[in-house]
């Protein structure tokens, strides 16, 4: 194979990511006057943000006066079981607004309300109708304008480009990463004061997943391989509605919108379950919960045909179901001959967010490597064990925002481009093209499929001793083949090789999560141990965190979570969210009167 | 819905061919340019009793007293419109230009201009067409009216239907029209702004709604006035007779 | 569910601008199966460096743009049933318009440099906007355009004249329309439209609707009211006499006292 030769560019801020957060941080920088470059591995407006449907959650309160970003604060650390960062929370539930109102400004058009204002829709577990959408395509709604945005900015996007390695300087401060271009193979290494890491998670490790091929954790696996600190690992949520038949389209999304606009699940007995298993909130209680309850339905013999549930739409409508859920409509009529307007639909829990990531401190996104930063899903904190419906997105505006903000500032401090050691590169540059001297090694696309075997069959839902032990030993025995991963063929565009790095950053998370998920004895959100059933006060008071170090392997310890102020701790000792509260109080004023 | 259908979905129907919709576009088009040609440069009257063909309407030729081919004094107009209509160009664009011939078949014009240089740049001016084909349309109705009266009293034969029916497809199809749809409120950026945006956005909806089917509209109308102009003319010349139907 | 392992072949373009044809491969097919199934199948088991992109997998993001049996489609968005059914092969091959990569792969990246043109949306005052369901409906159209860039593929202009260097392209036009229709919009590109971008260079030909797959009535919504607008302008000598003029329209996003309606 002919090397190419190196070609090397400068920035005061590389981005890794063009999703929501890598867009958002790539505005921030700009607008601070750095030279900013952002690295996709896909087409720009391709990311994953793409696809999510439901909402952004704000406490706009265009519908209901009574929310607040206390109330959001609320339900937000009541949904994450406790161990979110609270700060993270704080900021993100009072900055929301100003994001979306900032997205209207930069050409986003939002559904409205009858008075002229953003329309927002319930979803499971929020207090009040809360999700600024559109339709059921918000993410295409909230990438676009970004994309579009960044376009009229002096930013360089690198296109199709992989990011295989970081580089820290002699004294640990960031200094660059190594990446090559997808449609010629061309290596490229960017020198970088300060770098944001903005790749979103990882459900690809997988096989039933809402996610596109390229949530394969690359950034947190980066930041890992440098020495970065992750936490919360073993927070996988699953959303409880997933396609699940034909074959093909299994875990595809089924918003939470469906739920939100009035769906109702069944199950094969023509029972509405989640009656039983929360009879408060219902259908439109947390995705834990749900997820869970879905899950205890097959496994209990009521399930449907193809063992999920039976979600129906059918009572609001034909017409409105084709407005307010248009995507929903032509998805399950192209893909799976079913018209949602007229029969319910098969719907099964599916891989949709890793709550888990890199341990950041809230305001920044830093990490604890000097000049780096991480945001969005990548990043860990803000869901705690389960992340709330519509709270992804807007983190990926708040958090983006902030992490450009300071990585911009960071690189402005730093006067002199860091030092990059020659040797380092060299070493990077042979290892990424060594796998097509592999003779007769193990094929990547096959060896994702293991993997995603073990993780579902043994790191699902349920988890327990038992499974969570076999999923390690399994792991272990699958570490020769990763390995020995080959490519062959011309080194333009070609999957398999590309794969390989896709492959190399799912195993290290997926060790990660088992360790995580080994390590967190009790159920807490999306951590459910069929072996220690409760919700222990002491584990929730810990994060877990994981770091990997030279020679030692990958290690886990329990960190304290720091204490809420009053102001903060208060709040929970009330009986219900202080929005709620106000509304109450507010109706027995009323009625007083009368 | 116990199980899904897997592989015993119906066959898809087959397309027809490509070459199918450009060439019957090809031909009908040739033929009723050529049957314009004939029926306004062959002749000088256009009525018969209380019918007027649509050809001479209105009869600008009797108001100003031209006895010589009076169909050209008005007939520039509606086939001006539908030379100019978006949905005509469509059509030619394919049939006559093979401008694609349809979509994906090789376009292999040699100096394509698109609609950048005269005369086809010309066809920005379909709006006075609109304009004046609106004027058309009210003579068209009375036209109509006139039909359903033969000296003085109520008269309903196969033509008086005829012309009825094309007073209503020829509506249809101005009705439809694209620069009409911007004219009425496509225009506007904003329709909460004004008070008086409102109806145009009624209006606007309307016509948006009318505006899916203009191409129906186009060529139904198309074979109407065509069927109507011969019904006339083979009454004028005595070829056939008008059925009275109550 | 069947039980019967059925087998079908999918001739898929192999090469890269120097040279290619396309190659049998032998898919296992499944209920429900899309092309991009097939395509992974290969991948997975006889073509590990089968060039392909795609991302989502579920007709959100547009990255599968691929020409199916000569019609522009999106891979993941295409059963193979509907062929097995009527008998008629599977050919897959990249997008004709622009410059392949290797395989199914093409370089899109003309499209991104015409997108940075345009001039971005320039807000009357600053949000929270006071705007109606009604006045968005119609801008809401265009922003579900995945950029999946078969519009552009289709579109005769640029595949078989080349003429990229005068016509942006039917994506474009949806775009301009976007934000010329946007009644927050203070910016006026109508100048552009008919310069810059060329909508001249477009003859209402259809095609790129056809084969859209959001459904957005590009000709029928963006393009001809798009040319219309260009016509006030610069044929409409009438209209601008009684004041419906551009400097109308600008007055009209200026004022504040928008109110509801119905």
């Amino acid at each position: 194979m002919a090397t190419l030769s190196l070609e090397t560019l400068h920035y005061d801020v590389v981005i890794i990511g063009a999703g929501g957060a890598g867009l958002r941080a790539a505005v921030a920088a700009a607008e601070q006057r750095s030279k900013v470059a952002v690295l996709s591995k896909s087409l720009l407006g391709k990311a994953h943000t793409v696809m999510a449907e439901g909402g952004i959650a704000a406490a706009l309160g265009n519908l209901d006066p009574y929310d607040s970003w206390d109330t959001h604060f609320y339900d937000t650390m009541v949904s994450g079981h406790f161990i979110n960062n609270y700060q993270m929370v704080e900021i993100y539930t009072k900055e929301a607004p100003a994001r979306i109102f900032e997205l209207e400004n930069w050409g986003a058009v939002f559904d409205r309300t009858e008075d002229g204002k953003i329309l927002q829709r319930p979803f499971g577990a929020h207090s009040f109708r809360r999700l600024a959408h559109v339709g059921d395509r918000t993410g295409k709604e909230l990438i676009r304008t970004l994309q579009y945005k960044v376009l009229s900015l002096d930013v360089d996007i690198f296109q199709e480009v992989t990011s295989t390695r970081l580089f820290v300087d002699d004294e640990g401060r960031i200094a660059g990463v190594f990446a090559y271009r997808r449609d010629d193979g061309q290596p490229l290494v960017f020198r970088a004061k300060s770098l944001i890491l903005a790749t979103g998670g990882w459900g690809r490790m997988y096989r039933v997943t809402s996610n596109s091929w390229e949530s394969t954790g690359d950034g947190c696996a980066l930041a890992l391989w440098l020495g970065a600190e992750v936490q919360d690992m073993e927070m996988i949520q699953f959303h409880p509605t997933g396609m699940v038949w034909p074959p093909g389209v299994r875990g595809i999304l089924v918003t939470e919108g469906v739920r939100g606009e009035g769906g109702l699940l069944f199950n094969s007995e023509n029972e509405r379950f989640m009656l039983r298993y929360d009879p408060v909130r219902q259908e439109l209680s947390s995705r834990d919960v749900v997820s869970r309850s879905i899950f205890k339905e097959v496994a209990l013999g009521r399930g449907s045909p193809h063992g999920g549930a039976w979600l129906d739409i059918r009572h609001r409508g034909a017409q409105y179901v084709k407005q307010k859920l248009p995507g929903m409509y032509d998805q399950f009529l192209k893909l799976a001959d079913v018209d949602i307007t007229r029969e319910r639909f098969e719907v099964g829990p599916t891989v949709h967010y890793t709550m888990g990531g890199i341990r950041v401190q809230a305001a920044t996104g830093a990490t604890n490597i000097e000049g780096l930063y991480a945001a969005g899903e990548t990043a860990a904190g803000l869901h705690g064990a389960n992340r709330l419906g519509g709270n992804s997105l807007g983190d990926l505006l708040v958090f983006g925002r902030r992490a450009g903000m300071a990585a911009a500032e960071y690189a402005k401090a730093r006067a002199k481009w860091p030092q990059l050691a020659k040797n380092q590169i060299e070493a990077e540059r042979k290892r990424i093209v060594q796998p097509f001297t592999i003779e007769s090694g193990t094929n990547p696309f096959m060896v994702q499929e293991t993997l995603q075997a073990l993780m579902t069959a043994h790191v699902g839902i349920m988890r327990s001793k038992q499974s969570l032990t076999t999923a390690m030993e399994q792991f272990q025995a699958l570490r020769a083949d990763v390995e020995r991963m080959a490519a062959s063929g011309p080194i333009h565009f070609n999957p398999g090789w590309n794969t390989i790095f896709d492959v190399q950053s799912l195993i290290i998370l997926a060790e990660s999560v088992i360790q995580g998920a080994i390590a967190r004895e009790e159920s807490r959100g999306a951590q459910w141990r069929v072996d220690f059933p409760e919700e222990l006060a002491d584990l929730g008071r810990v994060n877990f965190v994981q770091r990997l170090s030279p020679g030692k392997g990958l290690s886990i310890e329990a960190r304290p979570i720091p204490a809420m102020p009053e102001s903060l701790a208060r709040l929970f000792r009330a009986s219900a969210a202080p929005g709620v509260l106000r509304a109450r109080e507010e109706q027995r004023h009323l009625a007083k009167e009368e | 819905m116990a199980d899904m259908p897997s592989s015993s979905k119906p066959p898809i129907a087959r397309e027809s061919p490509w070459w199918l919709a450009p060439n019957v576009t090809l031909v009908v088009f040739s033929l009723f340019v050529l049957y314009s040609i004939w029926e306004i440069f062959g002749h000088n009257v256009g009525r018969y009793q209380n019918y007027l063909s649509p050809y001479f309407s209105p009869d600008v030729g009797l108001w100003l007293g031209v006895p010589w081919i009076p169909a050209l004094l008005v007939a520039w107009i509606p086939l001006g419109f539908r030379a100019s209509c978006y949905y005509y160009r469509r059509e030619y664009y394919r049939g006559f230009f093979r401008e694609p011939a349809a979509c994906g078949i090789p376009d292999r014009s040699r100096q394509y201009r698109g609609e950048t240089r005269p005369p086809l740049v010309w066809n920005n001016l379909h709006r006075y067409f609109l304009y004046l084909a609106l004027v058309v349309v009210i003579f068209l109705w009375k036209d109509a009216v006139d039909a359903f009266w033969y000296q003085g009293h109520l008269d309903l034969r196969l033509g008086s239907f005829i012309l009825l029916a094309d007073a209503i497809l020829l509506s249809l199809y101005t009705f439809s029209c694209h620069a009409f749809r911007h004219l009425v409120g496509g225009g506007l950026d904003c329709f909460s702004c004004q008070n008086r945006a409102r109806y145009r956005y009624r209006g606007w909806k309307a016509i948006s709604a009318l505006n899916q089917r203009h191409g129906l509209y186009a060529w139904a109308s198309m074979f109407m006035v065509w069927g109507t102009d011969l019904y006339v003319r083979l009454l004028i010349i005595g070829a056939i007779h008008d059925p009275r139907l109550f | 569910m069947t039980a019967l392992k059925e087998t079908t072949t999918i001739y898929v373009y192999r090469g890269d601008a120097s040279s290619g044809q396309e190659q049998p491969y032998s898919v296992e097919v499944s209920p429900g199966m899309v092309v991009l199934d097939a395509i992974h199948y290969i991948q997975a088991h006889h073509a590990r460096d089968l060039a392909v992109r795609w991302n989502c997998k579920a007709a959100h993001c547009g990255s599968c743009s691929a020409e199916i049996n000569g019609r522009p489609k999106l891979l993941c968005k295409t059963r193979i049933d509907q062929y097995l059914a009527s008998g008629v092969p599977i050919h897959v091959r990249p997008m004709k318009t622009f410059p392949l990569i290797r395989d199914l792969v093409t370089d899109v990246s003309w499209n991104y440099r015409v997108a940075k043109k345009i001039a971005p949306f320039e807000p009357a005052e600053p949000a929270p906007f006071t705007l109606f369901q009604r006045d968005v409906d119609r801008i809401q159209e265009f922003r579900r355009c995945i950029e999946c860039f078969l519009c552009q593929d289709i579109c005769h202009v640029l595949r078989d004249h080349h003429d990229q260097n005068v016509y942006m392209g039917p994506r474009f036009m949806t775009k301009l329309a976007e934000l010329e229709m946007h009644p927050m919009d203070a910016s006026d590109r109508i100048a552009f439209t008919t310069q810059q971008a060329g909508i001249g260079w477009c003859n209402v030909t259809h095609c790129c609707s056809d084969v859209c797959p959001e459904g957005i009535q590009i000709t029928g919504n963006a393009i001809i009211p798009l040319k219309e607008r260009a016509a006030d302008r610069n044929w409409d000598p009438l209209r601008r006499l009684f004041g419906h003029g551009p400097s109308a329209h600008v007055a009209e996003h200026k004022s504040k006292d928008r109110q509801k309606i119905d």
